[in-house]
């Protein structure tokens, strides 16, 4: 049984339809890459997927449980993680304070109100700072960071809660190649727990981390398969090659 | 570029952070002190000396009147933790004030309790009940509500409040509860006056220090982040809904609490007490003094209120229009309250995060 499973999904914005019927299967561990020209319904789709849209029609699984009327409460709380697309830090709290609200997210209210856990978050709080290179700024407001540096501290906030599925939303837009270089680097290690769906326009990016790949086109799923077995398909070069 | 250089200059800097897990623990007290002074413990000991002093040096009549002000302030305590903390527009809080007055002014006038003991349990519980059925109501489903939904439900239950004490026989209509004898203590009376006051500033005290336990706990982070990005914190796995309704539960609770003792202070409770009249004066006070701070909210009351005697006794005509042009000042020039004028951003929010040390001495 593949890990996340979503099937048949369409939304339709008033007369848009944004999706058309796609599909999305991602196994334990894998790298999953989404990518499609502009339109073509990449977000929306990772959206259906997080609980942030309900999709008119189609069924969601994750982890053999049915999650279509899920709320993003109850997705997360099963596994799944989502980094927006537009960064969405809490600015005016530190660093350390903003690991530290995504990690508590799953404390019970008591350990809350006597702030029972925080001693025992500060390690981990730490080594999430540290692997994503934030550690000597734990202490800063978050709206002090650099782009490229809010966009780790969200994928690591988004990491906090152990999830076994990250959705990542164009996590390099805005980047430079060199924070770009580093963000794959910061992605690597995470495969060994967690599985991953990418939305990104690099393709360069999307290469070197990805496993395999899913092309849209227009709402509908136009290829699916490996990376080697994407870069062969005659229809996929098309699409792209009438975008460039 | 710039960003990448910085990026760099991290990756080479990396092999430090790791050798040591202490290290950026050690250099948290550092940036604190670079941060100088603490303002806000400086500025909530200021205002307990004053409040401590204060019926030494006032005549009788205006120690009275500071009680007043005081029980008005920890009502506005209650509406700062729900807006101001919490982020939710309550333009309804006097329900709960109002409601436990009437509660209180029924148990003394029908069954003659006026045991301290007794009438502000009731209160408080009348608070707290009433506002875990609105909020229960306006809060709680399984999608967030909006906040035009929110801030019009309360609003509507104000002013349903208010209408229905005006129109209802037994709860004396337009004229409300009159004559409510004072509250005692076996045989002791509290009568307006000093006594009086220094039980309600004690009363102030205690609430106070509690609300800045929770609202410096875990629990306080978990509230940041709900008045910050809502959406956000559901997808980390918040119960962002039961956060709210909590929270709207604790305000509701101190609500009645202060609506007790104005009840027995004043000795008379009337329908304005559940209106939108009282909803909307503690929204100003809040707005006025700070929200998000605790002693904003205080202090925003204390002057407020201090103002408006000052100028109702000078400007007997003119003195809500020069008070409503201050309020409008403050509001369009500051909109953080008078606080924002010591208190800079960073120390408002406050940290959550401490090093495990630090905790120790912080943590009671």
């Amino acid at each position: 049984m593949p890990l996340l499973e979503a099937q048949g999904i369409s939304k339709v914005f008033g007369k848009l339809t944004a999706l058309d019927g796609a599909a999305l299967t991602v196994g334990e561990n894998e790298f999953h890459g989404l990518i499609g020209p502009n339109g073509s319904g990449k977000s929306t789709l990772m959206k259906c997927v997080a609980g942030a849209e309900v999709p008119t029609t189609g069924k969601v699984s994750f982890v053999n449980t049915d999650i279509t009327a899920f709320t993003p409460t109850e997705r997360a709380r099963a596994g799944m993680s989502l980094k927006f697309q537009i960064t969405s830090v809490l600015p005016t709290l530190t660093l350390y304070d903003n690991i530290l609200l995504a990690l508590q997210a799953q404390c019970s209210l008591f350990d809350l109100v006597l702030s029972r856990t925080r001693r025992k978050l500060h390690d981990q709080v730490m080594t999430m700072l540290t692997q994503f290179r934030l550690a000597d700024r734990a202490h800063d407001a978050a709206a002090a960071l650099s782009h490229g540096q809010q966009q780790w501290l969200e994928i690591a906030m988004a990491l906090a809660g152990k999830p076994r599925l990250l959705l990542l939303d164009e996590p390099t837009g805005g980047m430079s190649l060199e924070e770009r270089r580093v963000t794959g680097e910061l992605l690597q290690p995470i495969k060994q727990h967690c599985s991953l769906v990418i939305v990104e326009h690099d393709l360069d990016f999307i290469r070197d981390i990805c496993d395999r790949l899913t092309v849209l086109d227009q709402g509908k799923v136009l290829a699916s398969g490996t990376v080697a077995e994407i870069q062969a398909n005659k229809n996929v070069q098309e699409i792209y090659l009438r975008r460039a | 570029m710039g960003g990448a250089s910085e990026a760099v200059a991290r990756v080479g800097e990396e092999p430090d952070v790791v050798t040591g897990e202490g290290a950026p623990a050690a250099r948290a007290p550092a940036g604190q002190a670079s941060a100088g002074w603490k303002v806000l413990p400086i500025v909530e000991g200021l205002v307990l000396l004053i409040a401590l002093v204060l019926p030494w040096v006032l005549q009788d009549y205006l120690t009275v009147f500071a009680t007043r002000v005081v029980i008005l302030a920890l009502f506005a305590l209650s509406f700062d933790l729900v807006w101001g903390y919490a982020g939710i527009m309550s333009f309804g809080q006097a329900l709960f004030f109002g409601a436990a007055g009437y509660g209180v002014a029924l148990m003394a006038r029908d069954l003659n309790v006026t045991s301290i003991l007794l009438i502000l349990p009731a209160g408080t519980l009348i608070g707290l009940s009433a506002a875990l059925l609105l909020g229960g109501f306006l809060l709680l489903g399984r999608y967030p509500s909006s906040v035009i939904f929110v801030s019009l439900g309360t609003l509507t239950g104000s002013y349903a409040a208010d209408r229905l004490a005006r129109g209802w026989y037994y709860l004396g209509g337009q004229n409300g509860i009159p004559s409510i004898p004072p509250l005692t203590l076996g045989s002791y009376e509290f009568e307006e006056g000093p006594v009086y006051y220094y039980m309600v500033l004690g009363i102030l005290v205690v609430v106070y220090l509690l609300c800045r336990f929770l609202v410096r706990s875990q629990f306080g982070l978990a509230l940041a982040g709900l008045r910050e990005n809502e959406q956000r914190i559901a997808f980390f796995g918040y119960k962002a809904q039961h956060l709210k309704a909590i929270i709207f539960a604790v305000g509701g609770t101190i609500a009645g609490l202060a609506g007790s003792l104005y009840a027995f202070h004043e000795g008379f409770v009337w329908p304005n007490m559940l209106g939108v009249v009282f909803s909307t004066q503690v929204v100003l006070y809040v707005l006025f003094g700070g929200s998000g701070t605790l002693i904003g909210a205080v202090i925003g009351t204390v002057i407020i209120e201090g103002v408006s005697f000052w100028l109702s006794d000078n400007y007997r005509d003119v003195w809500p229009i020069i008070l409503g042009v201050l309020l409008l000042l403050v509001i369009m020039f500051r909109p953080l309250g008078l606080i924002s004028f010591v208190l800079g951003e960073r120390e408002r929010v406050g940290s959550f995060g401490k090093a495990p040390k630090e905790s120790g001495n912080a943590a009671p």
